[in-house]
């Protein structure tokens, strides 16, 4: 699913790295624990988040995911932003709360990835 | 064996905003070496596990990452309070993070099986009041 899909499913706002929106995305994560994020394999994946802070963006770089959609409405600050850049991820912000939000995407056909086990 | 490369960082204790600057830096490099993705990325998170770390738990400490060709060792120093019981702190789900880090998205008890999961080999040498010493290594 390209970002630009995500972002009309969600009606969500862009914050920065427009030009990613033509990016495919093949998988997606709906977490507030970034332990968990790192728990998870697949790359190219979207992460859906309530929680605005840096390691949130550090997060999503170590594990490769090329986009962030911030839930329920919240507004990353300038720093978060500007992390974002310079890592090339692109941020959309959606006034859905979490579950709806991940239930929308899954519906129109982004399953969710795998986890190791072992 | 050929001489490593050293990659060396101070973390910072003071600030848990810095938290994981030292793993984006060393991913940043892995990436200018040429290392294939996968190695880079079980590198990138399992540093990045325990820089976190120890910023929660020890105030900072050093991280150093040594690169050979055919691996990557990754160690992570602190003059922290120590962990008293090793195989406890390894299980998923046994955290002591206090609930501020709770809801900045960590102390969830799975940073330490995270970085064994992503690495070949882990080792992990601790004093109650004098530090904590984490020996990983990613084979490439």
């Amino acid at each position: 699913m390209k970002i630009s899909k995500i972002k009309k499913l969600l009606d969500a706002k862009v914050i920065c790295c427009e030009h990613l929106l033509e990016t495919e995305v093949n998988s997606a994560c709906g977490s507030d624990m970034m332990s968990d994020v790192l728990a998870f394999v697949k790359d190219n994946a979207v992460l859906l988040t309530g929680l605005v802070n840096p390691q949130v963006i550090r997060t999503a770089e170590m594990m490769d995911i090329k986009c962030i959609v911030f839930v329920r409405g919240k507004e990353p600050t300038e720093n978060v932003i500007e992390l974002a850049q310079s890592m090339e991820i692109a941020i959309l912000t959606t006034d859905e709360r979490m579950y709806v939000a991940c239930g929308k995407l899954y519906m129109n056909g982004l399953e969710g990835g795998s986890v190791i086990t072992s | 064996m050929s001489e490593p490369v050293v990659l060396k960082y101070n973390v910072d204790g003071e600030n848990f905003t810095s938290a994981g600057e030292a793993s984006v830096a060393v991913k940043k490099s892995l990436r200018q070496m040429g290392f294939p993705p996968e190695a880079i990325r079980r590198v990138s998170i399992a540093m990045y596990e325990g820089e976190i770390n120890m910023v929660i738990h020890a105030d900072g400490g050093e991280a150093t990452v040594n690169v050979y060709p055919d691996k990557i060792e990754i160690i992570l120093a602190d003059k922290g309070p120590g962990i008293a019981d090793i195989s406890l702190a390894m299980q998923e789900g046994y955290s002591t993070a206090p609930d501020n880090i709770r809801s900045l998205g960590f102390g969830a008890g799975m940073g330490l099986p995270n970085m064994k999961r992503y690495t070949d080999d882990m080792r992990i040498e601790s004093e109650v009041g004098v530090g904590t010493t984490v020996y990983m290594t990613v084979n490439v």
